[in-house]
């Protein structure tokens, strides 16, 4: 009797029980996405491939690594997004998660290169340049590929565990905690910069020859990794995705709004924080680890506080709290980049600070936001 | 039907047991009959002493109202009782064997203390639905929260409160474009989610119309008995229709207690509140 009053209202995604695959995206949404898989996993590749290099279809291995760069790029920004548009942590340190997860794919890849390398030894070039007679302890089984695939995902989870652990204990928060992942960032990148670190001093990893014994500058494996990359933004997307709309997901949105609320109604706050930050954490190095082969070098500066501050732009520009958003952001403002470093390589820099004054006046909610307006729709 | 059986359950009807079947569980304590028990607490910040020497006793069912000037330590207390601050010296137990000044506010929350803040604190973003979902007594930890799916008799009872506090329209608006009024509803309804033993309610008829007044007057009286009330009120109108036992805190520790006629005739109640 007193059921259908009440129960009209909760007709909705968030409260109703919906089927998995409708909490996650709606009819559009997953038409859209499919319409992105397409092109990922059969458009590109047939161009890419298929088509005769002089074909008005064919797409050049220079556009392919560009694109699966972006994609990578895009990963890390729907990452950030999870902890800065959710969680309400802005965390300006992403880029080092990024760079390790490439460092521990860069080993393997080091290893790879067997005697091929400038001295023919077993070692590494900067390594013999070093003196060294042996790799350090801590490249052990770095020849394997499945342990350094642990490790892409083991040392930056570990890292972001460790030092969210303390930080969110301490109920460190807002600009304080922004600033100590920048500081955190730039001192991993002095410590990487050191030729005895043993990775390669400012000059990184480079030159790598193969990837699980195949040579890694064919079209194909570039085809292969830039569809990988794209499986992975895909999954990013939709793993997170999963999580936002999740009762995790709304006590996170909670906790970026009324902390103090969030931790009166019972819930141990920083224990959510700190998950969401150590899994954006193990996507960054996951996206870091399929960046480093395509695009065939891993050094120090990835780990710039000036490129952690550039994947916060990116998010801003895309709209943050949308994930999908953040990615469109990603492959804005990258290929703004693209052309304009070609074009007008001065003026990189000031187009991208316009950029970043002109969204933030114009469209608070990023591209994303100033689309749903468009259509009509209140922006959350 | 779930309404009724609700209301009932809330109001201490025989149903009540029930559908609160962990109302007297959880490590609670209670039989010296007494919920929350302040022994000499003192606290202060930068020289300044906010509490000095504060006892206080609530017994189990009561509603007890604590009046006191501006910078008297209401709100401090409240914030020693609910772990946001740490009293310098004393001991706050609830009930027999809970230290709550070793607990964290999250754990006090669940040992079954709610808060009600001075100014309404809900989560104007999310709806006035979800913001009763996330009150919900829940299992709230990470791995729970993240698989946690509402049944249909935890979604009847979010809708049997959501009726309860006359908020069933407005169920799927942002609780941001809540009048103030309805917010200070919204924020009681999400402390009686969590269903808590003791609530306790800061200034929570600020900014509401006599008629919401009156209606949590009426709410406030049907929850005694079944909770512990503790509610600090500045409305001496409203303090007179809900009161029972009244302690006047001043300048840090308590002044007077007892009937709300005794207190108010207290020359030294008096003396504090016209003196100045």
């Amino acid at each position: 009797m007193v059921a259908p009053e009440p129960t009209a209202h909760l007709q909705r995604p968030a409260a109703a029980p919906a089927s998995s695959l409708a909490r996650l995206y709606g009819p559009g949404g997953w038409a859209a996405l499919g319409a992105f898989a397409l092109l990922l996993f059969v458009a590109v590749p047939l161009a890419a491939l298929a088509a005769p290099a002089g074909s008005a279809l064919h797409l050049s291995q220079y556009w392919v690594s560009l694109g699966g760069k972006i994609l990578c790029y895009a990963m890390v920004a729907v990452a950030m997004d999870m902890v800065w548009g959710y969680a309400g942590i802005l965390s300006l340190g992403h880029g080092l998660f990024f760079a390790l997860g490439g460092y521990a794919i860069g080993m393997y890849l080091m290893r790879q290169i067997g005697l091929d390398g400038v001295y023919h030894s077993r070692l590494p070039d900067f390594m013999v340049f070093l003196d060294w007679k042996a790799y350090p302890w801590y490249w052990s089984f770095t020849e394997h590929f499945w342990y350094a695939a642990a490790l892409v995902v083991l040392v930056p989870g570990l890292l972001a565990f460790v030092f969210g652990w303390f930080a969110f204990r301490s109920r460190i928060k807002g600009v304080y905690f922004s600033i100590i992942t920048q500081a955190l960032t730039y001192a991993a990148m002095l410590l990487f910069f050191r030729n005895e670190t043993g990775f390669g001093g400012n000059n990184g990893f480079t030159d790598f020859k193969r990837i699980l014994g195949i040579p890694i500058a064919t079209p194909q494996m570039r085809v292969a990794l830039f569809a990988l990359s794209g499986a992975a933004l895909v999954g990013t997307l939709l793993l997170e995705r999963w999580v936002v709309t999740s009762r995790l997901g709304r006590v996170l949105a909670a906790i970026r709004d009324a902390e103090q609320r969030v931790m009166f109604c019972g819930y141990d706050t920083a224990n959510y924080k700190l998950f969401v930050w150590t899994l954006s954490a193990v996507l960054c190095g996951v996206a870091g680890a399929l960046y480093v082969p395509q695009i065939g070098i891993i050094n120090p500066s990835e780990m710039s506080p000036a490129n952690s501050i550039e994947i916060a732009i990116w998010v801003a520009v895309g709209g943050r709290g949308t994930l999908v958003g953040a990615a469109l952001g990603a492959l804005l403002v990258n290929g703004a980049k693209s052309f304009f470093t070609q074009q007008f390589p001065d003026y990189w820099l000031y187009f991208l600070g316009l950029l970043f004054v002109l969204v933030t006046l114009l469209m608070p909610q990023g591209v994303a936001g100033a689309l749903r307006r468009l259509r009509g729709r209140p922006a959350s | 039907m779930t309404t009724i059986a609700f209301t009932s359950a809330l109001d201490g009807g025989p149903s009540g047991d029930a559908a609160f079947g962990h109302v007297s569980s959880g490590g609670l304590d209670t039989s010296h009959g007494a919920i929350l028990y302040l022994e000499n607490v003192s606290v202060s910040f930068d020289g300044f002493q906010a509490l000095k020497d504060l006892s206080l006793s609530i017994d189990v069912g009561e509603l007890r109202c604590v009046i006191g000037p501006n910078g008297a330590g209401k709100t401090t207390m409240m914030d020693v009782i609910t772990g946001k601050t740490r009293p310098d010296a004393g001991s706050a137990f609830f009930g027999q064997t809970i230290d709550l000044t070793r607990l964290t506010e999250a754990e006090i929350a669940q040992a079954g203390i709610g808060r009600k803040f001075q100014k309404p604190t809900i989560f104007e973003q999310h709806s006035v639905f979800e913001n009763l979902e996330l009150a919900m007594k829940a299992d709230k930890r990470v791995r729970r929260t993240l698989f946690a799916r509402l049944s249909s008799e935890e979604r009847d009872r979010i809708a049997a409160m959501l009726e309860r506090v006359r908020l069933a329209e407005s169920a799927d608006r942002p609780a941001g474009l809540l009048s103030h009024g309805q917010k200070q509803w919204l924020e009681i309804a999400m402390l009686l989610m969590q269903e808590p033993k003791l609530l306790l309610l800061d200034e929570p008829v600020a900014g509401m119309s006599d008629e919401e007044t009156e209606r949590t007057a009426d709410l406030f009286l049907s929850l005694a008995g079944k909770h512990s009330l503790v509610v600090v009120e500045h409305d001496m109108a409203f303090v007179a229709s809900i009161a029972r036992k009244v302690t006047v805190l001043h300048e840090g520790s308590v002044l007077a207690e007892g009937p709300h006629e005794q207190v108010q005739n207290d020359p030294r109640v008096i003396e504090v509140y016209l003196g100045r």
